[in-house]
This record gives C-alpha cells, sequence and structure tokens, in this order.
C-alpha cells in the first residue's frame, strides 16, 4: 500500500516540477509540450512515441530514421504524381491526334531501380543494427528475472528468485543508467497465446504455450506504464489489461518484503474465509498460508494491495468486488471465473474476508 | 485479322422462361457466364462483409460502448476477414480473370471449361458453408454459432478445448473447399494462358493483364495448397487425435503461424497483382499512350511473385524468432519495395505526356495510386522489425492492410467495373453516378483509413470489442466510424448504377473506350464463341495497329 502511495507523490511532485516549465512551454505551442517529455505522457499513455525504457527508445530513434525516408519518397513521388495528373489532363476540346507513344527508356527504369536498392540497404542495415542491439542485449547479473505467464483473461508474475506470485500489476524497479538494474522477463502462456506491450516500456513479444519467449525493460523513471494483451487470445482479450508500477528501488525492495509474506488471517478464522474454504473458490485460487492454493487464477494473498481486480477491468473497491464476486460476467462477460450462486449474506462474508488480505 | 462476330439471336435468348435461363446459368461451362458468376457472388458476400464491419465500427464508436456484446464482435471479425479475402477478394479477380484472359489472349473459351464450372461451384458451395455456421454452428449449448477465433485462427484457440462446437469446423471446412475451387480456376488460368493464345500473340505480346493474372495463378497453387495441407492437420487434431498444433500435448502453436502465412503472406500479391493488372489496362487506355517499359513491369511483376513467397515470418516478428531469422525477414520484406516502386514509377511514366481523360475508371486508378503509395511506405515502416514490434497487431497494421486491400485492391475493382461493365452488359453505365461514387467512396475510405493509423500509433491493438476512456483514442474511433457511412452510401450508389445501367443505359457498341486489346474487337457483350474468326495479332495492341496502319505498334516492339 505504502509503495502505491509513494507513485502517487512523486506524479505530484512531478507535476509541480514541470509547473513552471509548462509556462514556457506555452509559448512554443502544444507540439513542443507533445515533445516535452515523458512526465505526463502526450496524447496518451499508451503513445508509442513517449519511450521511458531503452527498447522502446531505441525503437522510436530508428522509427524517426524510417519515417524522415519514408516522408521524403512520400513528397516527391507524390509530387511527381500531383503534378502528372494536373499537367497532363486533357483539355476542353480534345485533341484529335493521340499523344507521343513512347515505350520505356532503359536508363530512366534504370535509375527507378538503383535508386531503390541503394535506399533499401541504407534501411536494412538500420533495422538491423536495432534488432540486434534489442534482442542480443547483455544480461547483467543486477537484472530482476520475472517470470510472467499468459492466462484467459490474466497475468501472473513470478519472481523465482525473490519468492513473490503476483498478478494482473506488475512491480518492478527504475533502472538508474549509471548502475543499470535491468528486468528481464520470461513469458510463457498457460493457454492461448497472448502478447505482452506496454509501448513506453518496449515493443511487444508474444506468450506462446511450449515456445518460452523473453523480453527486458530498464524504465529510467517512476510511475505507472499501461498496456494491454496484444495477441487475439479469445472472449475477453479486450479486458486483459496491462500495468506496470515502475518504483524507486527502496519502494520495490518495501514491496517484495510485503508481498512475500503469508497472507495476514483473523483469528478465529472468519465466516467469509469458511465460505471461501468450502466453495469451488480454492480450485482456481491461492491464499498463502490457508488450504486455498489453486493455480488457475490470480493469487489473493494481498489482493487488497493491488489498484484493479479483473486484470485492470474495474478499480478494486469494495463495491467492484463485490459484484464481481456476485457475478464476474458484470464486468468481464465471457471471462472465466463463474458466478457461484452464492446468497447475499455470503457474497457479502466473502468480500469482507478478501478486504482483509492485505 | 477479324473484328467481325456474328450477330447472336439475343431477343430469342430473353424470352425462354425464366426457369430455364436460371437453368442455363447453373448448369454454363462458358468462361464468361462463369465470370459474371464469380463476380455477382462476390458482390453479395461484399455486403456481407460489409455489414459485419459495419456492426464493429458502431461498437467501437465509443469506450465501453454496448452495441455488440464480446462474443459477437468477436465472430464478426473473424466472419469480416475470412468473408472479405476467401469469399470477395478471391472469387471477384477470378471472376475478371475467368471473363477477360480467354477474351485477350483471342481464345473461345479457357483449357477445361468443365473444370471451370466445378471450382466456381467450390468456391461457391464454401462460402454457403461458412455463412451456414450461424445457424449449424451451436453443436454444443452455448458454445456459440460462428467461428470467433481470428480470420488466422492461431493455435492453439482452435483446438477443441478452447473452441467447442462447431464454428471453427465449419471455418476449416469452408476454406477446405474453396480451396480446391482456387487451386482448380489457378491450374485452370495456367493452362489456358500457356496453351490458347491466337496467332502472333507470343508470351511477350500478352496483355499485361495476362502476364500478371499468369503470376497470380501461379502464386495461388504455390500458396492455397499448404493452407489447405494445414487445415486438413487441423482436421485431424480435432477429431482424429491429432497434436500438429495441440500445444497440450506438446504440439507446435508457431507452426501453424508458418504454414497460415506461407499462404497468407502470398495471398495479399495474389490480391494485388490483378489489382496492378487492371491498372495496367486502365491507365495507358485513358492516358492515351502505350504502357511505359512492358517488359520491366513483366519483370517487376514476376520478381514480387518470387520475393513473396520468401517474407511470410514479417507477420511473426512478435512471436519470438531468433535476430538473423527476424534480419532476414526484414532485408526480404524491404527488398519487394523495389520492384513494387519500379511499377509505380512506370505507371506515373505512362500517365505522363498522355492526354488523361478522367473517366470513373481513371479516377479510381489514379486514386489508387496516391493510396498505393502511402500503403507501400506504411509497409516499408512495418517492414523494419523493431518498428513493428512497436506496430505490429495494433491499429496501424489494420489501416495499413486496409490501404493496400481497399486503397489499392478495391478502388482498381471498382474501376475495372465501370471500365468492362460496357463489354459485360453491351451498356453504359451513367456517369454521373460512377463519379458520385468515387467521391464518396473517397471521402469515406479517408476518413477511415487514415486516422485508423493514429490509435496504432497510441497503443491500441486489434481485435478488442471495446476499449478504455483516457487512452487517448475516442476521438480517432469516432472520425473512423464516421467514414463507414460514407464508403456504404457509396456502394450503394455503385449497386444502384450497375442495376439501372444493366436495363436503362445506353447501348455501348463494341469499343466505347477506344481501346487496344482483343476483348473491344468483339461485340459487347460477346458472342458465346467469343470470335467469329480467331484473331492473329503482332503486337501488344492489336487495335492500336488497325487503328493507326499508318503507324502500328509491331514496327517499335
Amino acid at each position: 500500500m505504502s509503495g502505491r502511495r509513494k507513485i502517487a507523490i512523486a506524479g505530484v511532485a512531478g507535476s509541480l516540477r514541470t509547473h513552471t516549465a509548462r509556462a514556457v512551454f506555452l509559448f512554443y505551442g502544444s507540439a513542443v509540450t507533445a515533445l516535452a517529455g515523458p512526465a505526463r505522457p502526450p496524447l496518451s499513455p499508451t503513445n508509442i512515441f513517449a519511450p521511458v525504457s531503452t527498447p522502446a527508445q531505441s525503437i522510436l530513434e530508428l522509427s524517426r530514421f524510417v519515417l524522415t525516408v519514408t516522408a521524403a519518397i512520400f513528397i516527391l513521388v507524390f509530387s511527381l504524381l500531383a503534378y502528372a495528373v494536373v499537367k497532363f489532363r486533357q483539355g476542353r476540346s480534345p485533341d484529335d491526334r493521340e499523344p507521343a507513344q513512347v515505350y520505356g527508356s532503359t536508363q530512366l527504369e534504370l535509375a527507378w531501380t538503383v535508386i531503390p536498392i541503394l535506399i533499401v540497404v541504407v534501411l536494412f542495415l538500420t533495422a538491423a543494427r536495432v534488432i540486434a542491439s534489442i534482442q542480443n542485449a547483455a544480461h547483467p547479473s543486477t537484472a530482476i528475472e520475472v517470470t510472467v505467464i499468459g492466462h484467459q483473461f490474466w497475468w501472473e508474475y513470478r519472481y523465482p528468485s525473490l519468492r513473490v506470485v503476483a498478478a494482473n500489476e506488475l512491480h518492478i524497479p527504475v533502472s538508474d543508467p549509471a548502475h543499470p538494474t535491468p528486468t528481464f522477463l520470461t513469458l510463457l502462456s498457460a493457454d492461448t497465446d497472448h502478447s505482452f506491450w506496454v509501448p513506453r516500456l518496449a515493443g511487444k513479444t508474444d506468450l506462446i504455450p511450449n515456445h518460452p519467449n523473453s523480453m527486458w525493460l530498464d524504465p529510467h523513471e517512476t510511475g505507472l506504464y499501461l498496456g494491454q494483451c496484444a495477441q487475439y487470445c479469445g472472449t475477453q482479450h479486450a479486458k486483459m489489461l496491462l500495468r506496470v508500477y515502475v518504483q524507486t528501488r527502496d519502494d520495490f525492495d518495501r514491496w517484495i518484503q510485503q508481498q512475500s509474506q503469508p497472507a495476514q488471517l483473523n483469528d478465529p478464522v472468519s465466516e467469509g474465509q469458511q465460505i471461501f474454504e468450502r466453495t469451488a473458490c480454492i480450485n482456481c485460487h491461492a491464499v498463502a498460508g490457508t488450504v486455498a492454493n489453486g493455480r488457475f487464477g490470480p493469487d489473493l494473498s494481498h489482493l487488497m494491495s493491488r489498484d484493479t481486480i479483473a486484470s485492470g477491468a474495474a478499480a478494486n473497491t469494495p463495491e467492484n468486488l463485490r459484484s464481481w464476486i456476485q457475478d464476474p460476467a458484470i464486468i468481464k462477460p465471457g471471462c472465466k471465473m463463474p458466478a457461484m450462486g452464492l446468497s447475499d449474506p455470503e457474497v457479502n462474508a466473502v468480500t469482507q474476508y478478501l478486504e482483509t488480505l492485505h | 485479322m477479324s473484328t467481325e462476330s456474328i450477330a447472336l439471336p439475343l431477343s430469342g435468348v430473353s424470352h425462354r422462361p425464366l426457369v430455364e435461363q436460371l437453368h442455363q446459368w447453373v448448369t454454363t461451362v462458358d468462361h464468361k457466364r462463369l465470370g459474371i458468376l464469380y463476380i455477382l457472388y462476390a458482390l453479395l458476400f461484399l455486403v456481407f462483409g460489409g455489414v459485419e464491419a459495419t456492426i464493429m465500427r458502431i461498437q467501437l464508436i465509443r469506450p465501453h460502448n454496448n452495441f455488440v456484446s464480446p462474443q459477437v464482435f468477436n465472430r464478426m471479425f473473424t466472419m469480416h476477414g475470412t468473408t472479405m479475402i476467401f469469399f470477395v477478394a478471391m472469387p471477384i479477380l477470378f471472376g475478371f480473370a475467368n471473363y477477360l484472359i480467354p477474351l485477350m489472349i483471342g481464345a473461345r473459351d479457357m483449357a477445361y471449361p468443365r473444370l471451370n464450372a466445378f471450382s466456381f461451384w467450390m468456391t461457391a458451395f464454401g462460402g454457403l458453408l461458412l455463412y451456414f455456421s450461424f445457424v449449424g454452428g451451436d453443436g454444443l449449448y452455448g458454445a456459440g454459432n460462428a467461428p470467433d477465433v481470428g480470420w488466422f485462427a492461431y493455435a492453439p484457440l482452435t483446438s477443441q478445448t478452447f473452441s467447442r462446437g462447431h464454428s471453427t469446423d465449419f471455418w476449416i471446412l469452408s476454406l477446405l473447399v474453396s480451396g480446391f475451387g482456387s487451386i482448380g480456376t489457378a491450374i485452370n488460368i495456367i493452362a489456358t494462358i500457356l496453351c490458347m493464345r491466337c496467332r502472333g500473340m507470343t508470351l511477350a505480346k500478352m496483355p499485361l493483364l495476362v502476364w500478371l493474372n499468369l503470376v497470380m495463378a501461379g502464386l495461388v497453387v504455390l500458396a492455397v495448397s499448404p493452407l489447405t495441407a494445414a487445415q486438413l492437420m487441423l482436421l485431424v487434431d480435432r477429431y482424429l487425435g491429432g497434436h500438429f498444433f495441440d500445444t497440450q500435448a506438446g504440439g507446435s502453436a508457431v507452426i501453424w503461424m508458418h504454414f497460415f502465412w506461407v499462404f497468407g503472406h502470398p495471398e495479399v500479391y495474389v490480391l494485388v497483382i490483378p489489382a496492378f493488372a487492371f491498372a495496367s489496362e486502365i491507365i495507358p487506355v485513358f492516358s492515351r499512350k502505350a504502357i511505359f517499359g512492358y517488359p520491366v513491369m513483366v519483370a517487376a511483376t514476376i520478381c514480387i511473385g518470387f520475393i513473396g513467397m520468401s517474407v511470410w515470418a514479417h507477420h511473426m516478428f512478435t512471436v519470438g524468432m531468433s535476430s538473423s531469422a527476424n534480419t532476414f525477414f526484414v532485408l526480404s520484406t524491404m527488398a519487394i519495395a523495389v520492384p513494387t516502386g519500379i511499377k509505380i514509377f512506370n505507371w506515373l511514366a505512362t500517365i505522363w505526356g498522355g492526354q488523361i481523360q478522367f473517366k470513373t475508371p481513371m479516377l479510381f486508378c489514379v486514386a489508387f495510386l496516391f493510396q498505393f503509395l502511402v500503403a507501400g511506405l506504411t509497409g516499408i515502416m512495418l517492414s523494419a522489425a523493431p518498428f513493428d514490434w512497436q506496430l505490429g497487431n495494433s491499429y496501424f497494421v489494420i489501416a495499413h492492410f486496409h490501404y493496400v486491400i481497399v486503397g489499392g485492391i478495391l478502388f482498381t475493382l471498382f474501376g475495372a467495373f465501370y471500365y468492362w461493365f460496357p463489354k459485360m452488359s453491351g451498356r453504359m453505365y451513367n456517369e454521373t453516378f460512377g463519379k458520385l461514387h468515387f467521391w464518396l467512396f473517397f471521402i469515406g475510405f479517408h476518413l477511415t483509413f487514415d486516422f485508423m493509423h493514429i490509435p496504432g500509433i497510441l497503443g491500441m491493438p486489434r481485435r478488442i470489442y471495446t476499449y478504455e476512456p483516457g487512452r487517448g483514442w475516442d476521438i480517432w474511433n469516432l472520425i473512423v466510424t464516421v467514414g463507414v457511412f460514407f464508403q456504404a452510401a457509396g456502394v450503394l450508389v455503385f449497386i444502384g448504377n450497375l442495376l439501372r445501367s444493366y436495363w436503362r443505359g445506353e447501348i455501348a457498341g463494341s469499343d466505347p473506350w477506344d481501346a487496344w486489346t482483343l476483348e473491344w474487337s468483339t461485340t459487347s457483350p460477346p458472342p458465346t464463341y467469343n470470335f467469329a474468326a480467331i484473331p492473329v495479332v503482332k503486337s501488344r495492341r492489336p487495335l492500336w495497329d488497325l487503328k493507326h496502319p499508318e503507324d502500328p505498334d509491331w514496327q517499335y516492339e
């Protein structure tokens, strides 16, 4: 919980810092503001052109080059076409004679074969360099290792060396360029294909069953970065949202410390816990330190430390949680969690129990 | 050469009883009738696919909209993609190929008329199977009708585990059946072009449309076969306990992707090469000039055909291939830009120095030139693998390939419709309505597909039935949806114009455009036997030679 508050405070401080700067930016108009930097994402929190992490930054630099080259080609060919279409249109009193018939020109055709080949060679070499720099990057010993497992329709995050299992909200430390602590993700899938895409951090990589993949992030700024599943995975593909919390190293360590504890339980066992453990809830959900050890659904040991439920589809408020337990299809029709057919008092009791899981 | 033909007793034909006329259409082996059947069938499916697209766009007009359920939305994009590729684009292009190739090479029919009829009815049956899934797809209570696995149906979503009921079976069978039809037609086109040309028409004197369709047919044989094989493997997986793509039993989801895109990318060229073919016939006639650099145009097409077979994995840059595999597919994909660029420059050079007549077919082809330029350039952006890691599977990709398929292929197809409608029906279309269609569709196309690039850059993935507010996507989606209604209005004007002109249009005569290829030397519509006497040609533009005996083409070729 405290980690989350810290991020909010950092966000406020960030906006205060940029306050004076913004007055200056007003001078230059919105175009400059759009480029002003990632403190406040321009146009969209998922803008691919507002990178805060090296892979996304390298892609932006490559795309700037590609866009410049293609824009130049566009302007040239568009102008030629437009000129030809306007200049050579038939006049009001059409000439009865046909225009001169030209069958070709070896020099011209050679020119528009060779010049594009040269452009392609340059573009190819530039792209190849960026591919190598991202895909073959060194894997430092200080890196954080996270195993990401895609499920229909939520994300499981396992930190094998830190003994933490989390769901839907990925926490990683900020990476200081001087002392990089990148995060390496191992991407697995429990069912169908998914794709991990947080545009401001890196390009997307698919999660494919029987085909482990990997990718890495090294965010340079704290904050919350959004994204979502980018490979169609079934009915609720649209609400398989991604939230990546980039924290200072201290906040991240505190979060890990808190997440690695077993669930804090009431003594004596509450009514809600009894209902939870005698219905099918525990077939899919785990609560560390209790009999609930299912793995088909998100681990709920620290449910209340999350901002959202249903893989980012709803804020984690008591009302939403209650509605979710009563009938998940209201928030996410087609999701895999069934409505358990609990009575109102039972739903209230289970909600109260889950609200104790900090 | 001979341009006369024997007049048909047309009046006698049209007064036969309706049942007899329909029977003639169902049992016909005439390439012209089969061509028209293909085209009408595809137009019907164009309306289905258009309605599906409209439903999706209404759902996406604002965030958290509730126009349709996620299940229905997922069926809509699956059916839209499958319909538009397999039951609109391919049949309509086969239809034009069927109709035009024998006429353009001075033949009386295709090489295998009965295979031709068989292929059409297989394709037609495939389309019916796909749509029958709306009725018969449930199989299990609550399993859902109509396939909802996406048009490229990635494994393991298609396995029994994730796709219960029969909707996926209908998808598999319909593509299997229509795939046989496509391969049959492709073999027929190749055999016709290689064996049925009239005297004097060497390969180097064929109209460009014929050359390009030859390359297209070769690609169909090479590309549709692996798709058909993959469909059989998937059926084995689903019903005979196979594990090709069954990841839960050690199968590979990635193998399906390779199978699909080894078909899927050449398929893009299967569709766009005939579009190039239309442009290569229409642009010269309305610029009043011979095509610029015919040998280079042919070479560039063959080049696109070959390179097009080696680029498929650029659809898979995010699948986690090795850096060397990614690098190879960047190179092969970018290489395609060279022959494609040659084509655009050669069309430009054809226009250069001409006298452009802006009749409706030419309007569509000029718009095609500009739009295909943009589609090619966004293609270069996507070919740079790291850029694709951001743009892949986003709305940018949707905008890019609709720029190819609508801005490129559909625009030239509309041009082809107006250009050959007088030949097929014997009557002129209405030029005013033709231009109204063009402008409505042009405005709608640009509203929809220009603005669709932006949400992709802002991180909006494809195939989502709804999206969160506050992502900066709302306004762009609204504009995109508004454009759809302009396009729909354009298509309505088009269909109205064709219907009205079929009954009330002016009589066209055999050569309304003062054109140069053999189909314009016979009557409109041509008699069953096409030519009273098989023509003999000396150049690529036999009718130019006839009209300009003082300056014939064969002196220069």
